[in-house]
């Protein structure tokens, strides 16, 4: 591990900035429930705005169950019940009156397999911006996508073919066009589902330089498997195991001085 | 905990012994077996359908081919204009039939006895022969009294003689020199040549054989006559006596050499053609016949060698349905040069009929247009909306389960039943018109709408869940992330299925029987509640029919039904890769 906490250092200001930015989403005494398999369990969290959180853990920990809460895209699974309170801007996320649409324009959402439409590459950022009714004229709306795709870092080399469709990009270049697609409806957090365990290292480079770079903008969350990712992009991160939280802080503090003993046997490759 | 398991040794692997080879060998075997068995599977298939189609398509062709005299005609205003009007209606009601009947007269003006001139213009001139110069001088009255050139269309059997169908003709000619004594009526003719040798034998060789199966009766009957009661002993012995006559005749005639043979009903027919007229034979020995003139001599002056044709007629006159005279009219027709073949455009562009030659399949076509325009129209939509809302928004519970199993349970239930259910509900309760494409098209409809919410069900789960969980996780809403994205992903499949459920609807026979579509309806239909038939019911119909023409058009209609039906399927292809251009 010892390689991978020379970067940490040098993230260390960052970091402390991040620990102390107000939060963007509150999570407090939240369960999770799968039928009867009790998936989360009375977790608390706060992510810091205009930073990248990363949740690790070992594989069924519950960290994917619960970045999938903070967009309520639980929802669409019919056994799974949420109890708690999850804040996004201090308003509850499961407040009865809150569109779930809306919710999902605000925190956007990008998945471990890349998953463009398969349609053109212009269609695939504009879409949002359309149900959402972003844009009110088409130049408007071509200055959106090239905006978007600009931000992904995927306009210079698509700019000559978006109306080729999407699915025909390499696997690097769908993920950020992904990314690109989930920018343009402007949200607030963008939750980010293991985005680079389908990609060869130096497409992974390219997506975590463009996190980093999104950080400025926007509050970010990862789940990764890789402890190197959450050291690299990271500054806050938060360990889960056997749905519970187990640790979180400052990256460099969690990857240097864990406090909990299953904490340290993760991130040292003790198990897992 | 896995010391114990990583300290056992590894089992070795010995690649190179025998029984490693044997496996290897038998795994090898077993490869080739299945790919055996699959490429004769295929081959099979393969064979069935070459078969299946060649057969219909040998069949079937001679249905698009016709043959018409081409003759001018002369209408005279007492045939067509009694009253010497010739507007449309009055010229409608003119005797159009004689018009064909004097022009076909022209060249048989032998032909005045009753009977004959019903054997030649009943039997061998189609009852539409007249449509066509109707048509033109109705078009154009002023050529009333003038020769018009038209053509008169021949009746199926005459037709079927022209298409080799009614019996093999073989024709040789003469080679010694004929003389003949007369020019009408029964004659005798003499050969230089032995002309008619093969002839006699073949003769007496037939009846050699009929001898045979003679002698086998008689034995039959004998073996038969000491089992049987006393009472019906004597009829028996009747019997037999009159085949042991029958056999001795036979058997006379049978072993004759030299003198003359009669020909019967039953035995193949031989026309001699000479001098511009035809001699039918009646008797023949190895040089000379005498025989009836069917059509009459210009002279009795000495025909030479080479100028007169020896005619057979394979198919004995008593198992044909045109006689010996009507045939040797027809060649006259076709020595003449009447005769002409061509395309049957008729039988795309008419009704059914009872008369084979007039019969044609557009009433039928347009029925099933019609009906499946009705079917599509609802089972398209109505399917397709069932299957999004039971696969993408119905709740799973116990009432959505059993909605399920029953659409699966009436994709299985036999097509009859629907046609029962058809009957029952469209006719008898809300009274709609009985054989009319709207009601077949919802009887149908009933019927494939199961076959299509399953093929649209099954696109629709097929569709990928990243696909939607993308559009959700933009903000889509769940309707939106179906119609924006799934359906479209789906599309192809759901008019795949779609078209296997049209497809299945436009062969379907026994669902239109029970709601009135099986009558016989000339008339081409034109609106959705008229009376109609559909290619199947038409095919039905006509493949019950005695007469030997409509076998042609059955496979005709065969071929055409299936030409419909590569058109439907070219066109959702095409449809599909429509849709599929768009990604």
């Amino acid at each position: 591990m010892d390689m991978t906490m020379k970067p940490e250092f040098q993230a260390l200001q960052a970091a402390s900035a991040a620990a102390s930015a107000p939060a963007a989403v509150t999570a407090r005494g939240v369960n999770v429930y799968y039928g009867t398999k009790h998936a989360i369990k009375d977790l608390d969290v706060d992510i810091p705005e205009k930073a990248v959180t990363a949740f690790i853990g070992p594989s069924g920990c519950g960290k994917s169950t619960f970045l999938r809460c903070i967009n309520r895209m639980n929802d669409t699974i019919s056994i799974c019940k949420v109890t708690g309170d999850i804040r996004l801007d201090g308003s509850d996320i499961y407040d009865k009156a809150l569109d779930v649409v809306q919710l999902r324009a605000r925190v956007g959402m990008v998945f471990q397999k890349p998953n463009p439409f398969p349609k053109s590459i212009f269609e695939n950022v504009a879409y949002g911006a359309r149900i959402h009714g972003l844009t009110q004229s088409k130049a408007d709306l071509d200055q959106l996508v090239e905006e978007s795709l600009r931000r992904a870092s995927l306009w210079e080399e698509v700019k000559d073919r978006l109306d080729q469709t999407g699915t025909g990009l390499s696997g690097g270049q769908q993920q950020r066009l992904c990314i690109a697609r989930a920018i343009a409806v402007s949200p607030e957090v963008i939750l980010m589902d293991e985005p680079c365990s389908a990609l060869d290292p130096i497409a992974t480079a390219k997506i975590e330089e463009l996190i980093d770079e999104l950080r400025r903008n926007y509050t970010i969350i990862i789940v990764t498997h890789s402890m190197q990712q959450a050291a690299r992009v990271s500054q806050k991160t938060a360990f889960f195991h056997l749905g519970t939280l187990v640790e979180e802080g400052p990256t460099n503090t969690i990857f240097t001085t864990p406090r909990d003993k299953r904490t340290q046997d993760y991130i040292t490759g003790r198990f897992g | 905990m896995t010391d114990a398991v990583l300290n056992t040794p590894r089992r070795r692997h010995d690649l190179t012994s025998t029984a490693a080879q044997a496996l290897v060998r038998k795994r090898y075997a077993a490869e080739r077996r299945f790919k055996f068995f699959g490429v004769a599977a295929i081959v099979f298939a393969a064979a069935f359908i070459v078969f299946l189609v060649s057969d219909i398509v040998i069949k079937g062709a001679p249905a698009f081919v016709e043959h018409r005299l081409t003759m001018k005609l002369t209408a005279t205003s007492q045939q067509v204009a009694a009253e010497g009007k010739t507007d449309r209606a009055s010229l409608l009601q003119g005797d159009w039939m004689a018009v064909v009947r004097s022009g076909v007269a022209g060249y048989f003006p032998e032909v005045t006895q009753r009977a004959q001139r019903s054997k030649l213009y009943n039997e061998l001139i189609s009852s539409g022969a007249d449509i066509d110069i109707r048509n033109r001088i109705i078009a154009d009255p002023s050529l009333i009294g003038k020769p018009v050139e038209a053509s008169v269309l021949l009746s199926d059997d005459a037709d079927l003689y022209f298409k080799g169908s009614v019996t093999k003709r073989l024709e040789r000619t003469g080679r010694g020199n004929g003389t003949v004594s007369g020019t009408t009526g029964d004659v005798q003719f003499a050969s230089s040549g032995s002309d008619f040798v093969d002839d006699v034998s073949r003769i007496r060789s037939d009846l050699t054989r009929a001898a045979n199966l003679a002698r086998l009766e008689v034995m039959r009957l004998k073996a038969a006559v000491q089992t049987v009661a006393s009472d019906r002993r004597a009829s028996l012995e009747e019997q037999i006596n009159r085949q042991v006559e029958r056999l001795a005749d036979l058997d006379r005639r049978g072993l004759a050499t030299g003198g003359s043979e009669k020909i019967g009903d039953n035995t193949a027919s031989v026309l001699l053609r000479l001098n511009g007229g035809v001699i039918k034979v009646t008797e023949l020995g190895d040089k000379s016949i005498s025989g009836t003139v069917l059509i009459p001599l210009k002279s009795n002056v000495d025909a030479k060698a080479g100028d007169w044709q020896i005619v057979t007629l394979n198919t004995p006159e008593g198992s044909r349905k045109l006689s010996d005279q009507q045939i040797s009219w027809l060649d006259r027709m076709k020595d003449e040069g009447l005769v002409s073949r061509g395309f049957a455009w008729r039988f795309f562009t008419s009704g059914d009929s009872r008369e084979p030659e007039q019969a044609g399949i557009l009433g039928g076509l347009i029925g099933s247009a019609l009906t499946m325009l009705v079917t599509l129209g609802l089972c398209l939509p109505i399917g397709v909306g069932a299957a999004i809302y039971l696969e993408e928004f119905a709740p799973k519970n116990r009432l959505t389960d059993i909605v399920e199993v029953n659409i699966n349970n009436l994709a299985a239930v036999p097509s009859i039943v629907f046609g029962l259910l058809g009957l029952a509900m469209f006719l008898n309760t809300f009274d709609m018109p009985r054989s009319s494409p709207l009601v077949g098209g919802l009887v149908l409809a009933l019927l494939v709408l199961p076959t299509i919410i399953i093929a649209s069900r099954a696109a629709l789960k097929a569709v990928p869940p990243s696909i939607r969980e993308a559009a959700l996780g933009l903000g889509a809403s769940h309707q939106q992330a179906v119609f924006h994205h799934v359906l479209p992903l789906a599309m192809p499949g759901i008019l795949t299925g779609a078209i296997i459920g049209m497809a299945h609807a436009l062969g379907e026979t026994a669902p239109l029987l029970m709601i009135g579509m099986v009558a016989f309806i000339v008339e081409v239909p034109k609106s959705l509640v008229e009376s109609a038939t559909v290619l199947p019911v038409q095919i039905y119909l006509w493949s019950d029919l005695p007469e030997a023409a409509f076998q042609a058009k059955t496979a005709g209609a065969i071929i055409v039904l299936l030409m419909f039906l590569f058109c439907m399927n070219g066109a959702a292809i095409w449809l599909r890769k429509k849709f599929e251009q768009r990604w």
